[in-house]
C-alpha cells in the first residue's frame, strides 16, 4: 500500500439528485507522482476529480458522502471550508477556460483573490508560473493582450500557469488534452512531467496511451465503480479484473 | 402551379398586414414629429410656462421628468440587481423561485393605475409622504422592478459557467467570483435593462397621477418632497384641460414630440447597445 | 514551496462573515417582489373592501349606473365593465391578425435584411407612450373616424381601440414570433423531407405546435389592453353608459379609476370605490397571469 499518501479517497458516493454517479470509491494518490483516472464516458472519473476539491457541491442536488482526506484530514468534515481547500488545488478543465482578461490577469488571479496586490510580487509570480507552463517565451510580450487571442494549446497552457500562480499542492486535470491537437497534447504530457516532482497531479483522461505515458498509478472506472486501482505498467500490462482488460484491449469504450 | 399561387397570395397578405402596421407607426411619428419641430427650440426646452400655460416652455416638466426617472433608478437598479444575483448566482430552488417568478411576472402584468393606486395608498397616505416626487418615484420603482430584475437576470446568465467554475477551481468566493467575474461581464446587459426601463418610466402617467403630478408648480422641486411637473403629465393636461385648445395645440405637440424623442430615443439607444453587445461578443 | 502570505489569515476570519451578510442582502432583494406584490394586494383590499359594507356586491355587479357623485350616488360597475369589455376586444380583433401576420412574416418569410429592419421598428412601436398615442388619437384619429363614418360622437369606443390596438400588437408579435422561431427545426425538416410544401408546414407543424404560444401571447395582449389607462382616457369620450356601439363614448374601469380620483375625498365611498375597482383589475390581470401560466405548465408536462 501507499504509504502517507497525498490524498485518500474512502467510501466516496456522490449522486445528482436521485441518480448515483460514484459508488463507493476508494483509492490513495500518492505524493509527487501522477495518477490517472481512465474509464469510459459516463462512468464518472470528472465527478471524482471534482469531488477532491470540493466543486462536485457547486451542482445543484448533488450529494456527497465518504471521506476525501487531504494530508489525513477530511476535507469534507463539519467546519470546513470549500474555498480553502480549492485554494490548495489548482484545476484545469477539458475545454481550455481563460477568464476574458488579459493573460497577465488571468494568470495573477488565483493571488489577486487571496489578496495579493503588490505589483512587483504579482509580476514575479506571473512570469514564474508562465515558466513553469511553458508558456513563458510565447507570451511575454503580449501580457496585457487579451487571453482568447491565444491559441487553443496556448489556452490550456495559460490555464495551467493560472492553476500552477497559488503554488497548489495538487493539480487536478480533466481530460486537459482532448480539445488539443497532437503536438499541443505532448507539450502537456512533457509539462506534467516536469511538474510531479513538485505538485500531486491527478489527471482523468479517455486516452489509454496518454495514460501509459505520463502517469506512475492508474485506476480504471465503469458506471460510478473504481474497478481496478495498480501501478499504470501493472494495471495494462497484467490487469486483475476482466472488466479492465476487456476496456484495455478496446472490447467496448 | 396553383400552390405558388397560393404561396404568393399568403405572403401578399402578410406583407399587407406589416405595411399596415409600419403605416400605423409611421402616421404617428410624422405627426407628432412635423406639428411639434415647430415650437421644438432651445427656449422651449429652456423656459418655463408662461402666461397660465398658453406660451413657453415646458423647462419644469423636463427637470420633473429627470428627477422623477433618477430617484427611481435609484431604487429600483439596485434592489433589482442584487435581487438577480441571488436568482442566477445563489440558485434557490422550487418553492421560493416559483413564487419568485410568478410574483415577477404578476408585478409586469398589473396595470399602472393599480399601481398608482398602491402609491396612493403606501406612499402618499399610509407612510405620510403626501403627493410628491418620493412618493412618484417609489412608485415607478416598484414598477420597474420586474423590467431590471429579467433583464439582469438574462445578463448574468448570459456569462458562460466555465469562467465561474475556473474561478471557483481557483479558490475564488462567490462573492468573488460575482464582483471579479460575473458582474463585469453583464454589466452591458444590466444597463440595457436600466435604459428600457427608464425609457418606460419617463413614459408612465398614470402611476404618477395620483402620487406626485402637479400641473402647475410655482417653483423647481428643491425637496423629495416636492410635488413635481412631468413631461406625460403636462401632455395628458394640456391635452385634456386646456383653457384655450388653439393657442396651446403647439404646446401639446412639442411636448409630446420631447417626450417620444426621450422615449423612443432610450429604447433606440438600448437596442443599439444590444446589437452591439452580440456582434461584439468574444466568447 | 508555498509561500506564506500574510493577508490571508485575516481574511479568512472576516471572509465567511461578509459572504452570509451578502446573501442575506441579495435574498431580501429577491424578496422585494413578493412583498411589494403583498402589499398592492393589502393595499387594495385595505382602502377598497369597506365600500363592500355599504354598497352590497349585488348591487355592484348589477347596477347599470356608475353615478358617484350624484345625490343619490351609484356604484354599478356594468357600465364600465362593459366599457373596458367593448374596447379591449375591439382592439384585440384588430390586434390578434395584424400581430401574428407580423409574426409569420419575421418568422417564416422575411429576410435577414428586413427582419433587422422590421424588428426594431415593432419594438419602436411598443416604446411609445400610452399618453401619446391617447393624445394621437384625441386630435388626429378622431378626426378621421369622424370623417369616414360620421355618426356617434367624436370621442369613442373606436377611437381608444384603433390606437389601443397600435400599442397591444408588439406585444402579441414578439412573443408569437418567439414562439414560432422556437420550433424545433427537425420537426420542420422532416417534414419538408416528406415532400410538403411551406405552406403546408406551417399549417400543419408550426402552428399546431406554436398553438399555446400563441395563445399566451394573444393573453398577454389582452391583459395589457385591459389595464390601460391613458390612452382610452383621452380618446373614450368617458361616458359610463352600456353599449355596444363603438361609435359611442364608453369609459373603461381603468379612466372610471383615473379621472375621478382627482376629486375624491379621502375614505369616503366614493374613494373606496375606486379601490375596488382597482382589486377587480388586480384580480383580472392576476388571472390572465394564472391561465397563461397554466398554459404554459401544461404545454410543458405533455
Amino acid at each position: 500500500m501507499v504509504m502517507d499518501p497525498k490524498i485518500e479517497v474512502k467510501e466516496l458516493s456522490v449522486s445528482y439528485g436521485s441518480k448515483p454517479v460514484l459508488k463507493h470509491v476508494s483509492l490513495t494518490v500518492p505524493r509527487e507522482e501522477i495518477t490517472a483516472i481512465i474509464g469510459p464516458s459516463g462512468c464518472g472519473k470528472s465527478t471524482l476529480i471534482k469531488a477532491l476539491n470540493r466543486m462536485v457541491e457547486l451542482v445543484p442536488g448533488a450529494k456527497v458522502t465518504g471521506q476525501v482526506l487531504l494530508d489525513g484530514r477530511d476535507i469534507y468534515g463539519p467546519g470546513i471550508d470549500p474555498v480553502e481547500i480549492r485554494r490548495k488545488m489548482g484545476m484545469v478543465f477539458q475545454k481550455p477556460n481563460p477568464f476574458p482578461m488579459s493573460i497577465y490577469d488571468n494568470v495573477a488571479f488565483g493571488l489577486r483573490i487571496l489578496g495579493l496586490g503588490d505589483r512587483r510580487k504579482l509580476d514575479k509570480s506571473v512570469e514564474e508560473s508562465l515558466i513553469r507552463a511553458n508558456l513563458w517565451e510565447e507570451t511575454k510580450d503580449r501580457l496585457k493582450e487579451n487571453a482568447l487571442s491565444l491559441s487553443g494549446g496556448q489556452q490550456q497552457r495559460l490555464c495551467i500557469a493560472r492553476a500552477l500562480a497559488t503554488h497548489p499542492e495538487v493539480l487536478l486535470l480533466d481530460e486537459p488534452a482532448s480539445a488539443l491537437d497532437p503536438i499541443s497534447t505532448a507539450r502537456v504530457e512533457d509539462l506534467l512531467k516536469d511538474l510531479k516532482s513538485e505538485v500531486t497531479i491527478v489527471l482523468v483522461t479517455h486516452n489509454m496511451q496518454q495514460a501509459i505515458r505520463v502517469s506512475d498509478r492508474t485506476g480504471f472506472m465503469l458506471l460510478g465503480e473504481l474497478v481496478e486501482f495498480n501501478g499504470t505498467a501493472k494495471l495494462f500490462e497484467h490487469p486483475s479484473d476482466e472488466r479492465t482488460e476487456a476496456y484495455i484491449t478496446g472490447k467496448f469504450g | 402551379m396553383k400552390e405558388r399561387l397560393r404561396e404568393s397570395l399568403v405572403i401578399l397578405s402578410l406583407r399587407v398586414a406589416v405595411a399596415v402596421v409600419l403605416a400605423g407607426l409611421l402616421t404617428v411619428l410624422f405627426d407628432i414629429v412635423s406639428k411639434g419641430v415647430g415650437i421644438f427650440s432651445w427656449e422651449f426646452l429652456t423656459e418655463s410656462p408662461r402666461q397660465g400655460m398658453t406660451a413657453g416652455g415646458i423647462f419644469p416638466a423636463i427637470v420633473g421628468s429627470v428627477y422623477l426617472v433618477a430617484l427611481s433608478l435609484a431604487a429600483s437598479v439596485p434592489i433589482g440587481v442584487l435581487a438577480a444575483i441571488y436568482l442566477v448566482e445563489y440558485t434557490p430552488q422550487g418553492r421560493f423561485l416559483r413564487v419568485i417568478d410568478i410574483s415577477i411576472r404578476n408585478l409586469a402584468g398589473t396595470p399602472s393605475i393599480v399601481f398608482g393606486l398602491f402609491g396612493l395608498g403606501l406612499f402618499v397616505n399610509f407612510l405620510g409622504f403626501r403627493q410628491s416626487l418620493l412618493s412618484g418615484a417609489l412608485t415607478l420603482a416598484c414598477m420597474s422592478l420586474p423590467v431590471i430584475i429579467t433583464a439582469s437576470r438574462e445578463a448574468l446568465l448570459s456569462v458562460p459557467n466555465e469562467f465561474r467554475e475556473a474561478a471557483y477551481a481557483l479558490g475564488a468566493t462567490k462573492l468573488q467570483v460575482v464582483r471579479r467575474i460575473v458582474l463585469p461581464n453583464a454589466l452591458s446587459g444590466i444597463l440595457t435593462g436600466v435604459v428600457l426601463s427608464s425609457s418606460r418610466v419617463v413614459g408612465e402617467t398614470a402611476p404618477i397621477l395620483l402620487t406626485a403630478a402637479a400641473f402647475y408648480a410655482p417653483t423647481l422641486p428643491t425637496s423629495p418632497f416636492d410635488r413635481v411637473m412631468a413631461l406625460p403629465f403636462h401632455l395628458f393636461v394640456m391635452a385634456t384641460q386646456s383653457s384655450n385648445p388653439l393657442k396651446t395645440a403647439p404646446i401639446q405637440y412639442g411636448t409630446a414630440l420631447v417626450l417620444l424623442l426621450v422615449a423612443v430615443g432610450l429604447n433606440a439607444v438600448a437596442l443599439v447597445v444590444r446589437a452591439k453587445r452580440r456582434r461584439l461578443k468574444v466568447w | 514551496m508555498k509561500p506564506k502570505k500574510q493577508a490571508t489569515s485575516r481574511k479568512a476570519v472576516i471572509g465567511p462573515f461578509v459572504e452570509r451578510l451578502m446573501k442575506s442582502l441579495f435574498f431580501l432583494c429577491s424578496a422585494v417582489v413578493i412583498l411589494v406584490t403583498l402589499l398592492i394586494t393589502l393595499f387594495l383590499f385595505r382602502e377598497g373592501l369597506p365600500a363592500l359594507m355599504q354598497v352590497p356586491l349585488w348591487d355592484i355587479f348589477t347596477g347599470v349606473i356608475w353615478q358617484p357623485p350624484a345625490e343619490n350616488p351609484k356604484f354599478g360597475v356594468l357600465p364600465l365593465i362593459t366599457g373596458s369589455a367593448v374596447i379591449t376586444l375591439t382592439s384585440l380583433l384588430l390586434a390578434t391578425p395584424l400581430g401574428l401576420a407580423v409574426a409569420l412574416y419575421l418568422s417564416e418569410f422575411s429576410r435577414s435584411l428586413e427582419r433587422d429592419v422590421l424588428k426594431p421598428l415593432v419594438e419602436l412601436l411598443a416604446a411609445i407612450p400610452s399618453v401619446v398615442f391617447g393624445f394621437f388619437a384625441l386630435v388626429v384619429v378622431s378626426g378621421w373616424i369622424h370623417g369616414l363614418f360620421g355618426v356617434g360622437t367624436r370621442l369613442n369606443a373606436l377611437n381608444g381601440a384603433v390606437v389601443l390596438t397600435l400599442m397591444v400588437l408588439p406585444t402579441i408579435a414578439s412573443i408569437s414570433e418567439d414562439v414560432l422561431n422556437s420550433v424545433p427545426r427537425d420537426l420542420k425538416e422532416a417534414a419538408y423531407a416528406l415532400g410538403a410544401t411551406r405552406l403546408q408546414i406551417i399549417r400543419r407543424v408550426i402552428l399546431p405546435y406554436a398553438r399555446r404560444g400563441i395563445a399566451v401571447a394573444v393573453l398577454l395582449g389582452f391583459g395589457r389592453a385591459i389595464g390601460e389607462t391613458m390612452a382610452v382616457l383621452m380618446a373614450t369620450g368617458n361616458a359610463a353608459v352600456i353599449s355596444l356601439n363603438i361609435l359611442t363614448s364608453m369609459e373603461t374601469m381603468t379612466a372610471a379609476i383615473a379621472i375621478e380620483m382627482g376629486e375624491v375625498v379621502f375614505g369616503s365611498l366614493h374613494y373606496q370605490m375606486l379601490f375596488f375597482l382597482g382589486i377587480l383589475l388586480f384580480l383580472i390581470s392576476s388571472a390572465v397571469n394564472i391561465i397563461a401560466d397554466y398554459i404554459i405548465t401544461r404545454g410543458r408536462l405533455r
